[in-house]
């Protein structure tokens, strides 16, 4: 390949940092000249000097962005079958709506009469999911799942301290869970400890009843959980879980398999975040924003915190304070709560309904099972199905191919696809984690069956070293991690430093 | 169904290859008792013509900040953003891309956050900045639980100048752990002494700048207090446009920064999602929560970027983590970088200056309104007033809005139980306000106070 002087080949491009693009004198903000000022009123410590900044005009600015989405996959570009994550398409509709001037420009202090229609949002919101979910509380301020996780965590362990149990102080996690899981019982001063699972991938019914006792606060599952399997006995399990005692709290990531199919309250959860960034397909962005609204069953219900909306004698209320009867434990962000992604969530359910929603797990479900019948014959299916959202395979197709689970990701690459996730659950080894989500249509999953057959034949065949050196077809190629972590650098620094 | 590409022979196909009679047959493993037979009782599916009209009458039940003369503050500021930003934020390819974790096919987010991260430790003054938090009250919560991990001390100082919801949020995510928030009174002010309170048990003390009641302080004697006991100082930023002209929180010795990002690129938005930014010194960057990128080469040596010193992170750690974060504000972080790009280092500060500007002239226009008094003696471009002893703030703010006025916010909905604040009111302005915004906002107030 000859080198051009720009980097760029048609479309293949390289791009500058902005810094590199620093044309000193330009903007492209045309803001006015501001009239002279009164430093006495900027106390002690005005600014001296610039902030070290590039400065380029807006055409700069718009081809320097654009130039770098373009080295993006996103769910526009292509299959998404990232598991545990929901890549569903993100409708437009919902972006439409976000930005109308009386929702976008409204700032959450102004008088509560002047927003009722913000708080309709909030409160219609927290309708579907209280009635998609049976459960009669929701604390809508959480801002992404792990947020919902701490938040549940919370309630549940104020209600303990309300009851006089402020010592169960343990919390009891599949090995299966995701990290968020035990990282969040540890920031609510919770000691974690792990249960095993069984042979067919659900929690061991035994294990966590001879785990359970007097000092256990909580059991946290996935249902459905990160094989991609319900969990069969959930409702012996919620049982155990309250004979002794203890709450039983859900990690909903996996609510896209069984919206409108099942009702969690009917499962006996005390609580459960919902991602509207998956199952109710607000953007994922690159990575947030989302929201992490979190339903609590009665036993919960009076620790909601701060701020939830009530219907009062004046319309919609936001309640931010002390209220009788509420015992709220605290506040887990500022203001109410992640609006944006509440207006394009609504959006979302509105457009579905009752039946679409329903017809979207099912078809979730669908897709995921079509993936593992077709391909259960050339990868290594971890466990039978039927499967719910997800497919999981592991890495047993692989051996002694010379082939690692990464390899196989990064020639799915080459192949166009965004690779599935890897390594996750950690309870199989090498696993390759599918969910192709409603939005995809057969056409689509036939031509991504394919496409896996060929590459699991290729690798089994023998062609290893094509499968180390993949991928090649991508704005860089496979990147060194170890020395981005040995030498850090972490931002930009002029030369001269 | 216009999101769902399937169609009744297709599902009917893929039954056949699953070897299953239904689709309900798949939800075998559901207990029956919790199946449900049927749609739910809630409303069915609707076109976009029906969706919009709803969100259409749900907005015109709202009193949008474009209609109104506007001066409210307090932690979401109103400022003008450029097209581009929205323009550039809707790419499919930034909007529809996940977390970065297959770095070959997200080197647009990569090297966007590397380029965020750049920018926010350039204004905060600070070695090094992560790829964003929820917003700024969860960013100040984790920085004071970083602080103690640093220092092995429990014992965390919250300023009275200090955004109530991030005292309370601070607050509720300590109230469970062996650490603890010394929540100072509210300081309209600035006055407060924070010097007396440090000690060697001191993990860390926390400080907004400006104040939530406007006051700007030179933060350096602090700092060099807390070094000497070996304490750090966090210090917040509420309005990060303000360090167009303040000196930085870095500058002045602090340890860790974190910021509520909002007023660049992004709308207020009923005051979320926010954008928490977060930076500290290198010594401490393995302790820090969150995700960052880092630049390293591909196999062929050309510059790239991936997620980096993720042993620090949950999906690695788990209950030993720095945090339970699994995420970023990657759109929000977009978008306060591509505002800030376009600022540039000249816009930046000249952005600042006029919301200065604005501050100090609705500040002349209100000394006319008798028995009105500004409380803090250095602002930015908020400040709060007093009304006069016998003055219900609230009241005042209610009257206001009902001529389509939204004068600010009252100090008591924020401190209900504090007679003393009753009659105060915080106010800001920022480049989006008029001298006709002003005059009208201080003619209604003549009448009401």
């Amino acid at each position: 390949m000859s080198e051009t002087i720009s980097g760029n080949r048609a479309l293949q491009i390289e791009e500058k940092l902005i810094f590199e693009l620093d044309n000193p004198g330009c903007n492209a903000v045309d803001l006015p000249e501001p009239a002279p000022f009164d430093l006495e009123r900027l106390g002690d410590a005005p600014r001296r000097g610039r902030v070290a900044l590039p400065d380029l005009s807006e055409p700069q600015v718009v081809r320097h962005y654009t130039r770098l989405s373009q080295k993006n996959y996103g769910i526009d570009t292509g299959f998404y079958p990232l598991g545990s994550c929901t890549m569903k398409h993100n409708p437009r509709l919902s972006e439409k709506v976000a930005r109308l001037s009386g929702l976008a420009d409204l700032h959450p202090l102004q008088p509560q009469k002047t927003v009722q229609g913000a708080l309709e949002v909030i409160d219609s919101l927290a309708h579907w999911l209280k009635e998609l979910t049976g459960m009669p509380a929701v604390a809508m301020s959480p801002a992404a799942g792990a947020h919902g996780e701490w938040c549940g965590l919370m309630a549940i362990r104020a209600a303990h301290e309300d009851k006089g149990e402020n010592h169960r102080r343990r919390v009891l996690v599949p090995e299966s869970a995701h990290g968020t899981n035990p990282a969040s019982a540890a920031m609510c001063g919770f000691t974690v400890d792990p249960i095993p699972a069984l042979e067919n991938g659900r929690v061991d019914l035994a294990a966590l009843k001879a785990k359970l006792g007097p000092d256990v606060a909580a059991l946290m599952l996935t249902n459905p959980n990160t094989c991609g399997l319900f969990e069969t006995e959930i409702v012996e399990i919620a049982a155990a879980v309250h004979g002794a005692g203890a709450y039983f709290y859900c990690d909903g990531a996996n609510f896209n398999a069984i919206v409108g199919r099942v009702k969690v309250a009917d499962l006996g959860i005390d609580a459960m975040h919902i991602n509207l960034h998956k199952t109710f397909a607000t953007p994922h962005g690159g990575g947030g924003p989302g929201a992490g609204p979190t339903v609590l069953s009665q036993a919960l219900a009076a620790y909601v915190p701060v701020p939830y909306v009530v219907h009062g004698p004046k319309g919609l209320e936001l309640v931010e304070g002390k209220r009788d009867g509420a015992k709220p434990f605290g506040r887990v962000k500022g203001f109410h709560g992640q609006f944006g992604v509440f207006v394009r969530a609504l959006a979302y359910i509105l457009s579905m309904g009752s039946d679409g929603l329903r017809q979207a797990s099912s078809d979730a479900v669908l897709n995921a099972n079509y993936l593992l019948a077709s391909l259960k014959d050339d990868l290594s299916a971890s466990f039978e199905g039927p499967c719910m959202h997800e497919a999981l395979f592991d890495d047993r197709f692989l051996k002694d191919s010379g082939v690692t689970t990464l390899d196989f990701a990064k020639a799915m690459i080459d192949e166009g696809y965004h690779p599935m996730t890897m390594y996750f659950p950690l309870v199989v080894h090498g696993a390759l984690l599918m969910e192709p989500t409603e939005t995809e249509s057969k056409e689509t999953l036939d031509q991504f069956i394919a496409v896996v057959k060929g590459l699991a034949a290729k690798a089994k065949a023998g062609a290893a070293e094509e499968f180390k050196s993949a991928p090649r077809l991508t704005p860089r190629r496979r990147l060194d991690e170890t020395l981005a972590a040995r030498s850090p650098v972490l931002r930009w620094k002029p030369a001269a430093e | 169904m216009r999101y769902l590409p399937l169609t009744e022979s297709d599902r009917r196909a893929m039954l056949d290859v699953i070897g299953a009679k239904s689709v309900d047959d798949l939800f075998r493993d559901v207990p029956p008792s919790a199946r449900l037979a049927g749609p739910l009782p809630l409303p069915s599916h609707q076109g976009e013509m029906e969706v919009e009209r709803a969100f259409t009458r749900m907005a015109g039940k709202n009193l949008s900040a474009g209609c109104a003369p506007f001066f409210i503050g307090a932690g979401v500021y109103r400022h003008h953003i450029p097209a581009a930003v929205d323009q550039l934020l809707l790419r499919g390819e930034f909007l529809t891309a996940y977390t970065p974790y297959q770095p070959e096919v997200a080197q647009g987010t990569l090297q966007m956050l590397f380029e965020f991260q750049s920018q926010v430790a350039a204004i905060t003054g600070m070695d090094v900045a992560n790829a964003s938090m929820y917003d700024g009250a969860t960013a100040t919560a984790e920085a004071a639980v970083m602080a103690c991990r640093i220092t092995k001390r429990a014992k965390v100082i919250v300023s009275g100048g200090v955004h109530p919801h991030y005292a309370e949020t601070v607050e509720t995510s300590l109230r469970y752990t062996e650490m603890e928030a010394d929540v100072l009174p509210p300081d309209p002010l600035g006055m407060e002494d924070m010097i007396g309170r440090v000690d060697s048990q001191t993990a860390c003390v926390i400080v907004q700048n400006p104040g939530f009641f406007g006051t700007v302080r030179d933060l350096r004697p602090l700092a060099a207090l807390c070094h000497e006991v070996g304490a750090l100082l966090v210090v917040m930023v509420a309005e990060p446009t303000s360090l167009g002209l303040i000196e930085s929180p870095g500058a002045m010795g602090a340890d860790i920064v974190v910021c509520e990002g909002q007023s660049l690129g992004m709308g207020m938005n009923f005051g979320g999602p926010g954008l928490g930014l977060f930076a500290t010194r290198d010594k401490y960057v393995r302790q820090m929560p969150g995700r960052l990128v880092g630049q390293t080469a591909d196999v062929d040596g050309r510059r790239g970027w991936v997620l980096t010193l993720s042993t620090r992170e949950q999906h690695i750690r788990r209950e030993k983590a720095t945090s339970n974060i699994c995420t970023n504000s990657g759109l929000c972080a977009l978008a306060f970088s591509i505002h800030l790009t376009m600022l540039g280092g000249s816009g930046f500060g000249r952005l600042a200056e006029l919301n200065h500007v604005a501050a100090t002239r609705l500040e002349q226009k209100l000394r006319a309104v008798k028995g009105v008094r500004v409380l803090p003696q250095s602002y930015y471009n908020e400040f709060a007033i007093h009304l006069g002893d016998d003055a219900d703030a609230a009241a005042v703010v209610d009257a206001l809005a009902d001529k389509g006025i939204l004068a600010g916010v009252p100090a008591s909905r924020f401190y209900p139980t504090w007679p003393e604040l009753k009659p105060v009111l915080i106010l800001a302005a920022t480049e989006t306000n008029t001298e006709d915004d002003m005059d009208k906002l201080v003619a209604a107030l003549k009448e009401a106070v």
